[in-house]
C-alpha cells in the first residue's frame, strides 16, 4: 500500500503543483491590472477635479469602464486557489492554516468590502453624489483592491520566511504568535512593494498601448495624447520603484531564500567578490549538472555585482548552490549547517514528534481513566519533557526530514534563471520606454505621427504581462521543494488524493479561465473601439480632436 | 427622517445604477454564471475539504500526523 501511494505520489505532486501554478498564473492576468489602472483612473478624475472640464470626466468615466471589465473578469478567479488549499494541499492547510488564514479571513472581510463598497459608487454615483465623493471613491477604490493585495502578499511572504510562529505539537499545527511580526515581517512588506509597484507598470503600459492604438487609428487624439502623458510619468516612478524594491528583494531573498537566489543565478559555487551573471547558456531544457560543472557556458558576469545585490558589499559572500548543499561559512562567523546535516535534524524532529504525540495520548488516556502506576506515568511525564526540547532544538529543520536526498532542495534551474533575466530585462526596457513616451508627448508634436512607436506600445503589452507572470514564477518556482521554506516540502504538503482526480480538475480550469479570457479581451476590445462617450457638455467644450 | 432620507439614497444609488446598466449587464450575467460554476459545480463536486472528510471529527492532527509520515525518509 505504502509502495502504491509512494509511486503514486509524483503524479498527484506535480498535477497539484500544475494546477495551483495554472489558476496563480490566471489570477495574475487581471489583479495587476486592476491595481495599475485605479492608479491611472484616479489621476484622470483629479484632473475633472480640479478642472471642471468635461473631456476630463468622459476619459476618466473610459478608464474607469476597462478598470470595471477587468475587475469584473477578474471576480472569484482567486477562490480557486483557496479551494484547492483545501482540496490538493490539506496537509498544509492544516499544519500552517492557524497564520495563513488570518491575513486571507482579513483580505476577504475588509479589502474586498472596501472595493466593492466605493466601486459601486464609482460606477453608479456619477450624478447621485457630489464630485468630491466621487473623487474619494474612486481613490478608495483602488486603496482597497491595494489593501487586498497587502494582506494577500502578508500570507505569501509568510510562506518564504515563515516569522511569528510557534509549532503546537498537541495540535500538529504552527499557531501564531505574533500578528504583528507575520503583518510587518520586511519580507512582506517588500513584497508588497514590489508587486504594486510591477502592477502600476502594467497599468501604464496598457493605458499607452491603448492610447497608441487611438493614435495609430488616428482617432481620440486628446484623449490619447492627455493619457500618455499621465502613463508615462506613472510609468517612469512605478518602473524605477520596482527596481528599486527588485533590488531591495533580491537582498531579502539572499538573507533567508539562497538557494533561491542561487537558482536565479544558476550559481553553482559560490564565493567572495561574486559577479552577477548578465547572460549565460543555460539550457532550458534540463536541470544543469551544477556538481561538475564550475559554471553555465558562455557566461556574460558583471564583477562584483552578485555580491553587492545579495550582500550590499563587493567583496561579500554569496553561497552557491553546492555550497548550501555542503554547509558554508555564514557572515556572523557561524557555520550554516549542510543539507544532510539538515535532512538529520528534520528525521530527529519528526521521530520526536511521534514519540511525542504517542505518548501524551497515552498520558491523557491514563489520567481520564486513572489508570498506569505512578513510577510508569512520572517517567512519561519526563521523557514528554525530553521530547519537547528535542522538538524545540530540531523542528526548524523538520521539512528537511522529509527529504531523500539533497538535489531534491535545488528548485529547477534554468525556468528561474530565464524568468528572472526577463523580468529584469523587460523592467529596463519600461524605464527606457517610458522615459522615451513622457519626452515625446511632453515636449514633441510628433507622437501622433510615430506610428512604427504606436506599434511598439502595442506590443509590449503582452510582454508586460509575461515579465510580469516571470516575477510570480521566480518568487514561487524558486521557493521549490518547500510549501513554507525550510519546513513542508510539496510532497509531504498534498492531500491523499487520486492524481486523475486533479488532472481532470486542471482541465476543467484550463477551459475556464481560457474562455474567461478570451471573453474579457473581447469586451474590452469591443469597448477600446467603441471609444469614450463623449457627453454633451464635451462636445459644447469642443475639446474632443 | 434624515436616516431614512440617506438609505433611501443608497437604495436608490443601486437601483438606479443597475437599471441604468449597459455593458455591465454583460459583466453581472459572466460574474454569477461564473459564480455559479466556481461555488455550485466546482466546489460541491471536485473540491471537498478533504480532511473534514477522511478525518476523524477532533481527531484532525492525527490524521495529518499519519499523512505526513507516509512521506517521511526513515
Amino acid at each position: 500500500m505504502i509502495n502504491f501511494l509512494l509511486d503514486a505520489l509524483p503524479a498527484t505532486v506535480d498535477w497539484s503543483r500544475a494546477q495551483f501554478a495554472l489558476t496563480a498564473i490566471y489570477h495574475w492576468l487581471f489583479v495587476p491590472l486592476t491595481l495599475g489602472l485605479a492608479v491611472i483612473m484616479g489621476i484622470v478624475e483629479t484632473c475633472y477635479y480640479r478642472t471642471r472640464k468635461a473631456f476630463w470626466k468622459d476619459a476618466a468615466r473610459f478608464w474607469q469602464r476597462l478598470f470595471g471589465i477587468n475587475f469584473a473578469m477578474g471576480v472569484a478567479t482567486g477562490i480557486i486557489l483557496e479551494f484547492e488549499f483545501g482540496t490538493n494541499w490539506s496537509n498544509y492547510s492544516w499544519f500552517v492554516g492557524d497564520i495563513f488564514g488570518a491575513p486571507l479571513a482579513i483580505e476577504g472581510i475588509v479589502a474586498f468590502f472596501m472595493e466593492s463598497t466605493f466601486v459601486a459608487v464609482m460606477f453608479f454615483g456619477w450624478k447621485k453624489v457630489s464630485p468630491g465623493f466621487h473623487l474619494a471613491s474612486t481613490w478608495l477604490t483602488g486603496l482597497g483592491a491595494t489593501i487586498s493585495a497587502w494582506w494577500i502578499l502578508v500570507a505569501n511572504a509568510w510562506m518564504q520566511y515563515p516569522v511569528g510562529q510557534t509549532f503546537n505539537p498537541d495540535t500538529m499545527r504552527f499557531e501564531m504568535t505574533s500578528f504583528w511580526d507575520v503583518a510587518l515581517s520586511p519580507f512582506a512588506v517588500d513584497k508588497f512593494l514590489h508587486t504594486v509597484t510591477s502592477a502600476w507598470v502594467i497599468g501604464a503600459v496598457f493605458t499607452v498601448a491603448v492610447s497608441c492604438w487611438y493614435l495609430w487609428k488616428k482617432r481620440e487624439q486628446k484623449l490619447a495624447l492627455a493619457s500618455i502623458k499621465i502613463a508615462s510619468v506613472v510609468g517612469i516612478v512605478a518602473s524605477l520603484l520596482a527596481a528599486l524594491t527588485g533590488d531591495n528583494s533580491a537582498y531579502m531573498v539572499s538573507r533567508v531564500q539562497p538557494m533561491k537566489l542561487a537558482a536565479m543565478e544558476a550559481l553553482y559555487n559560490g564565493g567572495t567578490d561574486q559577479s552577477l551573471t548578465a547572460v549565460a547558456w543555460v539550457n532550458p531544457m534540463k536541470q544543469p549538472d551544477y556538481q561538475q560543472q564550475a559554471q553555465p557556458p558562455m557566461r556574460i558576469g558583471l564583477p562584483n555585482m552578485l555580491s553587492i545585490l545579495a550582500t550590499h558589499d563587493p567583496h561579500g559572500y554569496v553561497p552557491g548552490i553546492n555550497d548550501i548543499i555542503k554547509g558554508y561559512p555564514k557572515v556572523d562567523g557561524t557555520r550554516e549547517p549542510s543539507t544532510r546535516d539538515k535532512m538529520a535534524m528534520g528525521r530527529r524532529a519528526i521521530a520526536a514528534l511521534k514519540e511525542y504525540r504517542t505518548l501524551s495520548a497515552g498520558a491523557a488516556a491514563a489520567k481520564s481513566q486513572k489508570t498506569g502506576n505512578v513510577v510508569a506515568n512520572t517517567a512519561s511525564v519526563h521523557r514528554i519533557c525530553q521530547l519537547k526540547e528535542e522538538l524545540r532544538a530540531t523542528m526548524s529543520y523538520y521539512g528537511y526530514g522529509f527529504v531523500k536526498d539533497p538535489s531534491q532542495i535545488v528548485p529547477y534551474v534554468p525556468v528561474n534563471f530565464w524568468c528572472f533575466r526577463i523580468m529584469v530585462g523587460m523592467g529596463c526596457l519600461f524605464i527606457l520606454f517610458f522615459l522615451a513616451m513622457g519626452y515625446l508627448s511632453f515636449r514633441t508634436p510628433k507622437l501622433p505621427q510615430q506610428t512604427w512607436l504606436h506599434k511598439v506600445a502595442l506590443a509590449l503589452l503582452p510582454l508586460a504581462y509575461i515579465a510580469s507572470e516571470c516575477g510570480w514564477v521566480v518568487a514561487e518556482l524558486g521557493r521549490q521543494p518547500w510549501t513554507i521554506q525550510d519546513m513542508l516540502p510539496t510532497w509531504a504538503a498534498i492531500s491523499d488524493v487520486q492524481s486523475s482526480s486533479v488532472v481532470l480538475t486542471f482541465f476543467i480550469f484550463l477551459v475556464l479561465f481560457t474562455t474567461m479570457l478570451a471573453v474579457e479581451i473581447s469586451i474590452l476590445c469591443k469597448q477600446i473601439k467603441r471609444g469614450p462617450e463623449h457627453s454633451d457638455e464635451n462636445k459644447a467644450e469642443g475639446t474632443n480632436a | 427622517m434624515g436616516s431614512n432620507g440617506f438609505l433611501y439614497k443608497v437604495w436608490h444609488l443601486y437601483y438606479d445604477g443597475f437599471r441604468r446598466m449597459t455593458v455591465g449587464r454583460t459583466l453581472w450575467a459572466v460574474i454569477l454564471i461564473k459564480l455559479f460554476i466556481i461555488f455550485a459545480i466546482l466546489k460541491v463536486l471536485f473540491f471537498p475539504d478533504v480532511i473534514k472528510q477522511r478525518a476523524v471529527k477532533g481527531h484532525e492532527a492525527d490524521y495529518v500526523q499519519q499523512q505526513m509520515e507516509l512521506h517521511a525518509h526513515q
